[in-house]
């Protein structure tokens, strides 16, 4: 079906006949943080070339700069070349790149619920007659001619295979279906030479995802180069040419893509994933006999983007479990429903002692706490002191930190009693600050996340959960972020389960892993497990491997 | 030049502003040689007399409900404690003490209410809260009239039934804070008694944001989503907030109308937020934050302006700009707050 050769040659991509889009040493930095290093990549025309990482390789940051983003020229641009047909080219806009004949299907619908599926279609670039205040106003008073845009959407949808009436409105229709509006949009785009589907299949079906990958093979074998950017090894082997892995913003395995058809899906999982960082930890036998602190069954958690659809599991005394998984799979949903913060059903018990879910200051109460992944937004009072951060969820939720009084809800706070409690946290975990009074939003990133902590373990907690501990910070900040979590854990005996993204600093801390995928359990790893056996469990290859 | 661009956002370029116009105002009256003491005298009496309306405004701020447009709500639960009180004749500081009960009494249930339709109409507070006042102004216009007082002191002479727009306090509780243990100096005389009435009130305010109760509806209003985490009820805490700013615009319309000696009906009430607005947004405060330094000093700096604008004014350009001088301050004051709401964050 493809024009090109998949194997290897040598000659780079101009030995295969010109490369729709090259990419030579693209670099970009985020505020210092350098998120791209140098990647090279050509896509060829006819081909589907897929581009794998975990979330942060830099795989959106790529596409952002390919499709013209303003995130990219506002955070200081990028370095390196973007080559379309052999020509460089710079765009600005997203504009300038649909011009250029590059499509893209995003990740997110960028779709106009309460318009038509045709007017969604060509939206924009409407077919028009002049009417009668064009003269006077020129070609955006033109008016529309709905029987072409009928017609373009109607041929535009049966390339992708959707049979749906082109002039029902968008609002309401199954998220798969958008899926296919969103490609047929970019189809009917005329001059498209570059498609881009950034993790087209995450929000589909498993029989609206095979639909999308057939349409994907039908693009390329009309001689549109396809980029397709996903997680899942399952389809990369199903339709990709050519496969190049993408890891902390640099290509790895060799400089030449992989060919699929020689690559096992273990080789692709392991460079995905990499292997762990020098940090090796010191890891305990101990906590498998230790008894069990919290047990989880049937956990369902209704969180938008996370959600968990069936999670059973235990956590022992003592122990540092970790949950990992890719975005959107659920693993954060997993804290946030047993806290209560999104609605939960299933059954929990805490030491035996069963209680309630959606039910926030219960779960305080039993001697749980929370480090959530969303520190500005669930975490912080940004706009407070340190000091009344620290102490507010004590305040709150046990009545520390109050004065004696008749009416117990007008106990009045003890501001010395705040005080010296703040500082002796600032000096324990060296939290940067000018002093307990500066405010939260003052201090960066990692000092937030130090403060976060702080106020969870000012609740004295029996369990404490903690999601995305090192997300946005510091390399510096991480690795005493990290090193506060796990001597918490070996100093005072505190309980953790640590949710986060980075795989590499589960492996440093944890006791035992569990990979999330869909909203279920697929795995439960220790943290010396293969690369392979974490790479396939996270793109849920376990079950039929 | 940063010591002094970090002064200018302490102490806020509005503020600075219009605390020289008061200077220069002060300056021109010495200059005329207008009676000073007496200026000050009314500027301290205006001070205690519109300082607890002020007041009101600060529990609905920090409670996240935003500018308290619907201060009217508390004004008329207020004015029905003051009308009750001169009804059944009792005077002097059992009648201001009986109005301030009945009223206080009257604004749990109001602003209960207007704190649970403030949920349901989260995020246009300051709109509904305007209307929700306008209306409530006439409808109890309604009330006034149709209310069956016979007291001849209050009700129309002519009808024999209906209540005056305008009641007076003499012989009731008029000025009964200001003269208790009122002194003068240099000429200028202190109404001690609403002074420490409102300073009190002050400090009960201030007191009750370091309560746990404070602290929870300072904490939700400041993130809604951390509160939620925390246990916290925010819903719960708005409607705490809008009563509590409801109780002391009841209260606060009682010690304003002992000051003035006289109890208005009818649409009096229908413009009353707006002033006490601007006092605490010209002390400082923003629509998501305040505090009682802002409403002290606002009350103060306004309602100098207001007292000696006026005179001052008619002496230097033989005419009363003083009035064209409340409305621009008092409306340019709100919109330039409200033009802020976005950047506080």
């Amino acid at each position: 079906m493809s024009a090109t050769s998949p194997t290897s040659d040598p000659g780079g991509p101009l030995a295969a006949g010109r490369p729709v889009l090259e990419l030579r040493g693209v670099t970009k930095e985020y505020e210092g943080n350098r998120v791209l290093k140098g990647v090279s990549l050509a896509v060829r025309a006819g081909e589907i070339h897929a581009l794998v990482g975990e979330n942060g390789a830099g795989k959106s940051t790529l596409m952002n700069i390919l499709f013209g983003m303003p995130v990219i020229h506002e955070t200081g641009g990028y370095g390196g070349d973007v080559l379309l047909n052999g020509a460089p080219v710079r765009f600005t806009q997203p504009v300038q790149a649909m011009a250029a004949g590059i499509g893209m299907v995003h990740q997110e619908f960028m779709l106009l619920p309460g318009f038509r599926v045709a007017e969604n279609i060509k939206l924009n670039r409407e077919p028009a007659h002049p009417s009668f205040l064009s003269p006077l106003f020129g070609r955006r008073l033109d008016s529309l001619d709905r029987k072409t845009m009928r017609g373009d959407a109607r041929r535009a949808l049966d390339r992708v295979g959707l049979d749906i009436d082109e002039w029902l409105p968008v609002a309401g229709l199954p998220v798969g279906h958008m899926q296919f509006i969103e490609i047929a949009r970019e189809v009917d785009k005329t001059g498209l030479r570059l498609l881009i589907f950034d993790e087209p299949t995450a929000v589909l079906t498993e029989s609206e995802a095979e639909k999308l990958l057939e349409s994907m093979k039908a693009f390329s074998a009309a001689g549109v180069a396809v980029l397709f950017i996903t997680h899942r090894l399952d389809e990369v082997k199903a339709v990709a040419d050519r496969i190049t892995v993408l890891r902390d913003g640099e290509v790895v395995g060799s400089a030449e893509p992989l060919d699929p058809r020689t690559t096992p899906v273990t080789r692709i999982a392991e460079l995905m994933v990499g292997r762990p960082s020098a940090v090796v930890a010191e890891k305990r036998a101990r906590v498998a006999n230790a008894d069990v602190a919290l047990s989880v069954s049937g956990l369902r958690v209704e969180m938008p983007g996370e959600p968990v659809a069936e999670a059973t599991f235990q956590v022992r005394r003592g122990e540092i479990l970790g949950i990992g998984g890719l975005a959107g799979q659920g693993k954060l949903g997993i804290a946030n429903g047993i806290m209560g913060l999104y609605p939960a059903s299933g059954s929990v018990a805490l030491e035996g002692v069963s209680f309630s879910l959606n039910d926030p200051r219960g779960a305080l109460e039993r001697g749980l706490a929370f480090v959530s992944e969303d520190r500005r937004g669930v975490g912080l009072l940004v706009e407070e002191s340190v000091e009344l951060n620290i102490a507010l969820s004590a305040l709150e939720a046990q009545g520390r930190f109050l004065k004696p009084f008749p009416i117990p809800a007008l106990r009045s706070s003890d501001g010395g009693a705040i005080r010296a409690h703040a500082a002796s946290m600032i000096s324990r975990l060296d939290i940067r600050t000018t002093g307990p009074r500066q405010q939260v939003k003052r201090l960066s990133g990692g000092n937030q996340q130090k403060v976060c902590v702080a106020r969870a373990m000012t609740l004295a907690p029996r369990l404490l959960f903690v999601s995305e501990p090192t997300r946005g910070i510091d390399v510096g900040a991480k690795e005493r972020v990290l090193e506060i979590l796990s001597g918490l854990n070996r100093d005072q005996g505190v309980t953790l389960v640590v949710t986060s993204s980075e795989l590499a600093e589960l492996r440093a801390i944890c006791d035992r892993i569990l990979i999330v995928y869909r909203g279920r359990i697929v795995a439960d790893l220790a943290p010396g497990a293969s690369d392979a056996e974490f790479g396939m469990a996270m793109a849920g290859e376990t079950a039929h491997s | 030049m940063t010591g002094l661009r970090a002064f200018l956002k302490e102490a806020g370029v509005p503020r600075l502003i219009i605390a020289a116009f008061v200077i220069v105002l002060f300056g021109v009256a010495v200059a005329t040689k207008m009676n000073l003491p007496s200026l000050v005298t009314d500027s301290i009496v205006r001070v205690a007399r519109n300082g607890i309306l002020v007041l009101a405004l600060l529990p609905a701020i920090q409670g996240g409900v935003g500018l308290n447009f619907g201060l009217p709500l508390g004004i008329l639960c207020g004015l029905i404690g003051c009308v009750l009180t001169l009804n059944w004749g009792v005077g002097g500081a059992a009648g201001l003490a009986l109005a301030s009960g009945i009223g206080a009494a009257l604004a749990i249930p109001v602003g209960a209410g207007y704190g649970w339709l403030l949920n349901r109409t989260r995020g246009q507070e300051m709109m509904v809260g305007t209307y929700l006042g306008f209306a409530a102004v006439s409808g109890m216009s309604i009330f006034w009239l149709l209310a069956p007082f016979h007291n001849p002191t209050l009700v129309w002479a002519i009808a024999g039934k209906g209540l005056r727009t305008t009641l007076s306090l003499t012989g009731s509780f008029d000025k009964v804070l200001d003269r208790w243990m009122a002194f003068e100096v240099a000429g200028v005389t202190i109404p001690t008694g609403a002074l420490l009435v409102f300073f009190g009130l002050c400090a009960l305010v201030a007191w009750f944001f370091k309560t746990q109760m404070g602290i929870t509806i300072a904490a939700a209003r400041s993130n809604p989503r951390f509160a939620r985490a925390a246990g916290i009820s925010d819903q719960r805490t708005r409607i705490q907030a809008t009563v509590f700013s409801t109780l002391l615009g009841a209260i606060g319309i009682v010690v304003y109308s002992q000051s003035f000696g006289f109890v208005q009906l009818y649409t009096a009430p229908l413009l009353m937020a707006f002033p006490a607005i601007a006092c605490i947004l010209i002390g400082g405060a923003t629509v998501t934050r305040a505090t009682v330094t802002h409403v002290v000093v606002g009350t103060f700096l306004f309602q100098s302006i207001l007292t000696v604008a006026l005179p001052v004014t008619s002496q230097v350009i033989q005419g009363d700009i003083s009035e064209t001088a409340r409305l621009i301050i008092q409306n340019g004051m709100i919109l330039y707050a409200l033009t802020r709401v976005g950047s506080g964050k």
